[in-house]
């Protein structure tokens, strides 16, 4: 009751406090050489106010204090503790508290680390950053608040729904806003930017480790969810297609874009439109994701909310937004007469350029998959899915020369050059070919494909690996990403090739017997756990004379009454064994899925490593 | 004559004027081959012809209609106007029972016999595909 209070009130307080720094901005804009420090007080006295409001909430989580909406409609009292902290960004309102917070946080945090910057800068990005911060307040108070009062007080929640209830979804959120909301402060940025015509050099060094630190979170988060996915949806996949996973994907591409275009620029001082135009589609595609997601539109698993009212709230805003921003680079954007900006076919700007028109191509594709549906609900009422062939066979055949560029261009130098080494470049690639030729041999289906995308996946991965060794190479941080990423797209297609799966339906005691597995479905048993009953299956499967002992588990919750099924999955160094078992009402059979997946553990492992690039390239700037 | 750089300029567009064509013209095509409709028993029933596609069916697993042994799961789907006959082998998810919303994907072997290939998840009991939920309200 008390925490609800205190958090509604820190809300109203915090809101009044954008105008406050709105009038110091702008009476700050025109007068004085240095930056008010009112402006950084205030700002660190609404981020202070938000981080009370959160706290509020978290408290009333922690305490079950059902008088509060959120808590009655999310939460339950025989939760484990960390599931009801959890719980706390687990919902709508909640997840949108996280959001003003992660903003307020990035405004402060760009204040105080632009101390040496053009000042009016800094003023008009605090200002664009307001009025994103405002716009999400008045959503929170108007549509969505987190502290709505119940009368009377009901004495039980409904709980979490127990699929939510999970180590890596406890913290996935946090970090994926951490990269979406992330992507504000860039937006903010380069609108400010644009304005003061202050595109520069200087500028870019700036914004690279805003880029960085987004895209580091955004990759990581987009694990997070991967791996969740992985083993508690029981599918046994990692990448579904699915809606929500697409809208994560797309700030993606778009961020991985800014990226290298931010580096032509700090480098070569072009590529200004790009970068504009990319850090507008982010935040932009940041903003969609969380409409989608949140409105109900979508047809997917995290889709709880179905409020139109919210939807449309996001809609508005969103367009106000994009109005604005393209209002602004039409008219303050002027693409200056640059001589000395040319640069030949043959060079890094290219290729980084070329490898920008593929991001857009899956960008694109990803973009039409996502929203086509919705549009052709809207048109003609004919429901229809668009389903992972779709994706697959759009994307794949593109990435055999996106590998390639990957690995070539950088090689390249800036402005103009020569490939060196050419012969060396030819001979690893007809190596790569052949290596992935002799893997394949055995393999029907779509042979010619898999063989060049293989082998332009172990080209990359040749090439990346020699050029840790070479001295010539610099960039350690690049190298390891590119790296990282051939290593991906190998383990996924290994995966994707060499998965084999046995479904069947079991009785207790009874045994399934093909030509590579045995399985023996020995016994059920039942435990009482401190919100949920669980029914443990104990499987003893036997595959080339090797013994395994499974023991999947279904679980069925009390509140909410959900049943879900938890997989039993032994994780090796080359391969994952992924068993899962489900339940027919009033049936002896159980449906039983056991799969071999070989490279599991290496697709995890490989964006780990895409993304610590990420993090080398943060630190060794902020050393230089 | 035009100069060398304007030459190279229009390449240029014309190269990425031709791979926009090609990639519109490929997004649209296969989405055109691989879009799956979604229809409800009663819609079934009115197809004027009936295609070699895949399509997703929905509505409530009649109750009485489930039948499983150890390779198959056979139910019917109903939408309280007409049904239609499933057979189905895979993976069943956890909230499949009688009496509760479906989505069933696979092939209509014709107007009353459908073979899945892939049950839909639900995930919690109040959770029900927007689809089942609309064609239901429907009738």
């Amino acid at each position: 009751m008390l925490y609800s209070l205190i958090g509604y009130y820190a809300l109203i307080l915090g809101l009044s406090i954008s105008f406050l720094i709105f009038f110091f901005s702008i009476k700050n804009f025109r007068n004085n050489e240095i930056l008010d420090n009112k402006i950084i007080n205030f700002s660190f006295l609404q981020l202070f106010l938000v981080i009370v409001s959160f706290f509020g909430l978290v408290l009333s989580f922690v305490y079950s204090d059902f008088s509060n909406e959120t808590v009655f409609n999310n939460s339950h009292t025989t939760k484990p503790l960390f599931y009801k902290i959890s719980g706390t960004w687990g919902n709508h309102e909640g997840s949108l508290l996280l959001w003003l917070l992660v903003l307020t946080l990035f405004i402060f945090l760009f204040l105080i680390k632009s101390k040496n910057l053009l000042k009016k800068y800094r003023i008009l990005t605090a200002l664009f950053q307001q009025i994103i911060i405002i716009g999400f307040f008045i959503f929170l108070l108007s549509s969505s608040n987190p502290f709505n009062y119940i009368f009377p007080i009901p004495n039980e929640g409904l709980g979490l729904n127990p699929i939510l209830q999970d180590p890596a979804l406890a913290i996935h959120p946090p970090i994926l806003y951490l990269g979406y909301v992330g992507s504000s402060i860039i937006f903010s940025s380069v609108l400010a930017a644009t304005v003061l015509k202050y595109v520069s050099k200087t500028w870019a060094i700036h914004i690279k480790n805003w880029v960085l630190t987004s895209w580091i979170f955004l990759t990581l988060g987009i694990l997070l969810g991967s791996i969740w996915a992985y083993y508690e949806l029981g599918w046994g996949g990692f990448w579904f297609w699915d809606p929500v996973e697409n809208v994560s994907l797309m700030p993606w591409f778009a961020l991985t874009t800014l990226l290298h275009c931010v580096l032509v620029l700090e480098k070569r001082s072009t590529l200004q439109s790009w970068v504009i135009i990319l850090s507008i589609t982010t935040f932009t595609l940041s903003m969609c994701g969380t409409f989608l997601v949140r409105s109900g539109i979508l047809n997917s698993v995290h889709t709880f909310a179905n409020d139109p009212e919210r939807g449309l709230f996001i809609l508005t805003f969103l367009f106000i937004l994009i109005f604005i921003s393209l209002f602004i680079f039409f008219v303050f954007h002027k693409n200056k007469k640059q001589n000395s900006i040319s640069f030949s076919l043959l060079s890094k700007e290219t290729s980084i350029l070329v490898n920008n028109w593929f991001m857009m191509y899956f960008l694109s594709v990803v973009l039409v998959g996502t929203l086509y549906p919705i549009f052709l609900q809207v048109i003609s009422s004919e429901q229809i899915s668009v389903g992972p062939p779709f994706y697959h066979k759009l994307l794949v055949p593109f990435l055999i020369p996106f590998l390639i560029f990957m690995a070539i261009g950088p090689r390249l130098k800036w402005i103009k050059s020569e490939l060196d080494e050419k012969k060396y470049l030819i001979i690893i690639f007809i190596l790569s070919i052949l290596i992935s030729y002799l893997i394949l041999k055995n393999l029907s289906a779509n042979f010619l494909i898999n063989t060049v995308l293989i082998g332009s996946a172990f080209y990359l991965f040749f090439i990346t690996t020699k050029d840790f060794f070479s001295k010539k190479h610099k960039s350690i941080s690049q190298n390891l990403s590119h790296f990282g990423f051939s290593l991906l797209i190998l383990s996924i297609l290994f995966n994707n090739i060499f998965s084999r799966e046995v479904i069947t339906n079991l009785k207790v005691g009874e045994k399934f017997i093909n030509e590579k597995f045995q399985i023996e479905f020995i016994d059920i048993k039942k435990y009482e756990e401190q919100n949920f009953i669980s029914f443990k299956g104990f499987f003893l499967i036997t595959e080339q004379g090797i013994k395994d002992k499974f023991i999947p588990e279904l679980r069925v919750y009390n509140q909410p009454n959900i049943i879900t099924s938890e997989a039993d999955i032994k994780t090796t160094f080359w391969t994952d064994k992924f068993i899962t078992m489900n339940t027919l009402q009033n049936e002896e059979y159980f449906n039983i899925r056991y799969q071999v997946k070989p490279f599991m553990l290496w697709i995890w492992i490989s964006v780990l490593i895409i993304s610590l690039g990420g993090i080398i390239s943060l630190f060794s700037r902020k050393s230089e | 004559m035009y100069g060398r750089k304007v030459k190279f300029r229009l390449l240029f567009i014309i190269l990425i004027l031709l791979s926009v064509i090609l990639s519109v013209f490929l997004v649209l095509k296969s989405l055109k081959e691989n879009v799956i409709y979604f229809k409800s028993p009663s819609d079934v029933k009115l197809l004027r012809e009936l295609q070699d596609k895949k399509i997703r069916i929905g509505g409530m697993v009649k109750l009485d209609s489930l039948k499983m042994s150890s390779d198959e799961v056979n139910f019917i789907i109903t939408d309280f106007k007409n049904e239609i006959y499933v057979i189905y082998s895979g993976v069943v998810p956890n909230l499949f029972s009688e009496g509760k919303g479906v989505v069933a994907e696979g092939y209509l072997k014709d107007r009353n016999f459908f073979e899945a290939s892939k049950i839909l998840a639900k995930h919690d009991e109040n959770y029900m595909p927007p689809e089942v939920k609309a064609a239901l309200e429907e009738n």
